[in-house]
């Protein structure tokens, strides 16, 4: 096979790294061309996002060697992602035209040459009807790396995160974050760190463990990190790393504008409102962009204020920042480089947060954040078993005089579902009659599984309010053996 | 690291048919969950979940001035929480039409902690408060509704009067005001 010689060559540089032995590989490193094999065979990696990093991943990670990616996106390609995620493209590359070499070219009279462009002008047309603006981007990334890269296969996923099932991220050996929000962070961490199970000693079930690298750029800034759930922080334990989003006073912006910004805010926040009644703001409908733009650019008038641009405004009301390529493709080597330390073992990984920042010059730091012990989500809780005869009242008690505990007047809540609260009334009220029910039915006959409790400890005299999470066991229910679950946030 | 080579075994022996599909709990929602189980509200404010028990980040939030111009009015709030709470504030609006200098006519409030000032330490709690202060000490220099500023400012009595004629339904200016006591 032609293709076989191809790969041979192509896996030549990751052969140093995963055929020999080294002093500086992670302690579970097994070199050899089964392990090389086995990656490509065996681990499915999830690349969430399919944007300027998403893009740069699923290269990086397909030139890594992987053979099974997936990748996850709910966005269309628009025209201003063409600068960087380079996946896409607006005019289908065009196929070298079949020129005549013929010497006779010259011969050839008017009215084939005419036809000549008259065809040629077709297929420009067809290409600009095939360009790639309003697909879905994980289709177009999926198809394009798979034509380049030869023996890997990736699925794409044209859908929001919150759209799949847990079990379809349970799949995944490796989960990749190229995101820039947030909140999908913190969504696809909860998820992963909700498979995570710990011992009857609070230590991580080793394969209980999904492993997350996580990039993230903002202009000439990014971030790489690895996140273990259960050994490294997880999202969540480091959620104070975010600073507060800017946010200017309301009467600023209806009173006293001074910035471009305050200008596009008030049109965005307060005008909007004003002239719109009832119907909502959609940042992605360049109409309504369009409109707040009209509008910010009357109100700049008004007050003598300089700079309100459309491209502003969309930075402005979408908290845009500029991206920059490079960056992502810093950022996207330096994940896909720890995902194939993870995996293989090869080297020691990335502990556990790298910053990198070419604004000024250029800085990268690599700190090791710490595991928030008590964090909600990945933290082991506390352990308890019960009998499945004790009522919510009795279990309400129970904490109260536990010493790890000591947790009085505790509202409790499961899976979303909130079995009683001491607070307010009328949420008292409406789940009072819980409390006599027993804590295993209320919980659907759960053999184990995970609550979470509120209250006040008055641990040291001091009282303070405090959210803990409970690893509840059910004595002699059918598959408790020696496994709880730690999910569940 | 980690032994990713179980993953082998693993990968044939996994059971496909897992768990029911559970609903994913937010650190946002456990930490509103902490928030509401420590609610201590004054007399003159209640809360309401329209969803359900359920529902902790889609609230209503009842007040009754028990002092000063409003006092005698009700007033009702809407909140919604974020799955990034408390990251960021949660969205208030004033369902109520009312005249009020730091409130306007679409109900947008102008209090610093529900937007510039907000702190993850901050709760529920300490915006109900802050709710309840608007309309115990309105504030003209924060305005939102700039006349009724204006009024607040240059001539109280005037001030105190249009509020009485607004909360009991009726016009201030051009603006009809719905009956509210």
């Amino acid at each position: 096979m032609a293709d076989s010689t191809a790969h041979v060559s192509r896996s030549r540089d990751l052969d140093k790294l995963l055929l020999r032995p080294g002093h500086l590989v992670g302690p579970t490193f097994d070199p050899g061309t089964e392990l090389r094999d086995d990656i490509q065979e065996y681990v499915k990696i999830l690349v969430v996002g399919a944007g300027g990093l998403g893009c740069e991943l699923l290269k990086d990670l397909a030139l890594s060697g992987f053979r099974n990616l997936e990748v996850i996106d709910m966005d269309r390609i628009e025209v201003s992602n063409l600068n960087r995620q380079f996946l896409f493209r607006k005019v289908k590359a065009m196929q070298p035209c079949p020129m005549s070499n013929d010497s006779n070219l010259m011969l050839i009279d008017l009215s084939i040459a005419l036809v000549r462009v008259l065809v040629l002008l077709q297929v420009r047309l067809k290409d600009l009807r095939l360009q790639d603006v309003g697909k879905p981007k994980a289709e177009v990334a999926a198809k394009r790396v798979m034509e380049r890269v030869a023996g890997v296969n990736i699925v794409p996923h044209f859908c929001r995160i919150e759209d799949k099932e847990l079990d379809f991220y349970n799949d995944f050996n490796i989960i990749v974050l190229g995101l820039d929000s947030i909140e999908a962070r913190s969504y696809i961490n909860a998820v992963a760190c909700g498979f995570l199970e710990y011992d009857s000693d609070d230590n991580p079930r080793e394969e209980t463990v999904k492993p997350m690298v996580d990039g993230g750029t903002e202009g000439f800034k990014g971030h790489a990190r690895v996140i273990v759930p259960g050994l490294t922080p997880c999202f969540e334990c480091t959620i104070w790393l975010f600073p507060p989003q800017v946010k200017f006073p309301l009467c600023t912006l209806a009173e006293t504008p001074r910035t471009a910004a305050h200008c596009i805010e008030y049109a965005h926040l307060i005008k909007w409102d004003e002239v719109h009644s009832g119907k909502t703001f959609d940042p992605d409908e360049p109409e309504h962009m369009q409109w707040v733009y009209s509008e910010a650019v009357k109100r700049a008038e008004l007050f003598g204020i300089p700079g309100v641009t459309y491209s502003l405004t969309q930075g402005v009301v979408k908290n845009i920042i500029p991206a920059i390529a490079s960056t992502n493709a810093i950022i996207s080597a330096a994940c896909a480089l720890e995902t194939l330390k993870i995996v293989s073992g090869c080297s020691k990984t990335l502990s556990n947060y790298l910053t990198y920042n070419g604004v000024e010059g250029l800085h990268t730091k690599v700190t090791e954040f710490v595991k928030d012990k008590d964090c909600l989500v990945c933290g082991p809780g506390v352990l308890i078993e019960l009998e499945t005869s004790v009522s919510l009242r009795k279990f309400i008690g129970l904490l109260e005089e536990h010493p790890k505990l000591l947790l009085s007047r505790a509202s409790v809540t499961h899976r979303g579902k909130n079995l009683y609260m001491q607070a307010p009334p009328v949420l008292e009220e409406m789940t009072r009659s819980n409390l006599d029910l027993t804590l295993f039915e209320l919980m659907d006959k759960t053999p184990k599984d995970i609550v979470h409790v509120t209250g006040t400890t008055s641990k040291s005299d001091k009282k303070t309010s405090l959210s803990m999470k409970l690893r509840l066991v059910f004595k002699g229910v059918d598959g408790v053996a020696d496994m709880d679950m730690a999910g569940g946030a | 690291m980690i032994k990713l080579f179980k993953v082998k075994e693993k990968q044939r022996a996994e059971n496909p048919n897992g768990a029911a599909p559970i609903k994913k709990q937010s650190a946002g929602e456990l930490r509103l969950h902490r928030d509401m189980g420590e609610l201590n509200l004054p007399k003159s404010c209640s809360i309401s979940f329209p969803n359900g028990k359920d529902d902790l980040m889609n609230f209503e939030v009842t007040i009754r001035p028990d002092e000063g111009y409003y006092l005698g009015g009700t007033f009702i709030f809407t909140f919604q929480v974020p799955p990034m709470y408390p990251h960021e504030p949660p969205k208030v609006k004033c369902k109520t039409k009312v005249y009020h200098p730091n409130i306007d006519l679409e109900g947008n409030v102008c209090l610093n902690i529900l937007r510039e000032d907000w702190k993850p330490v901050l709760n529920i709690n300490t915006i109900i408060y802050g709710l309840y202060h608007l309309f115990t000490q309105p504030n003209h220099e924060d305005p939102l509704n700039h006349d009724a500023a204006a009024v607040l400012r240059d001539n109280p009595k005037m001030f105190e009067s249009n509020v009485r004629r607004a909360i009991s339904g009726g016009y201030v200016g051009q603006t009809l005001f719905p009956r509210c006591m």
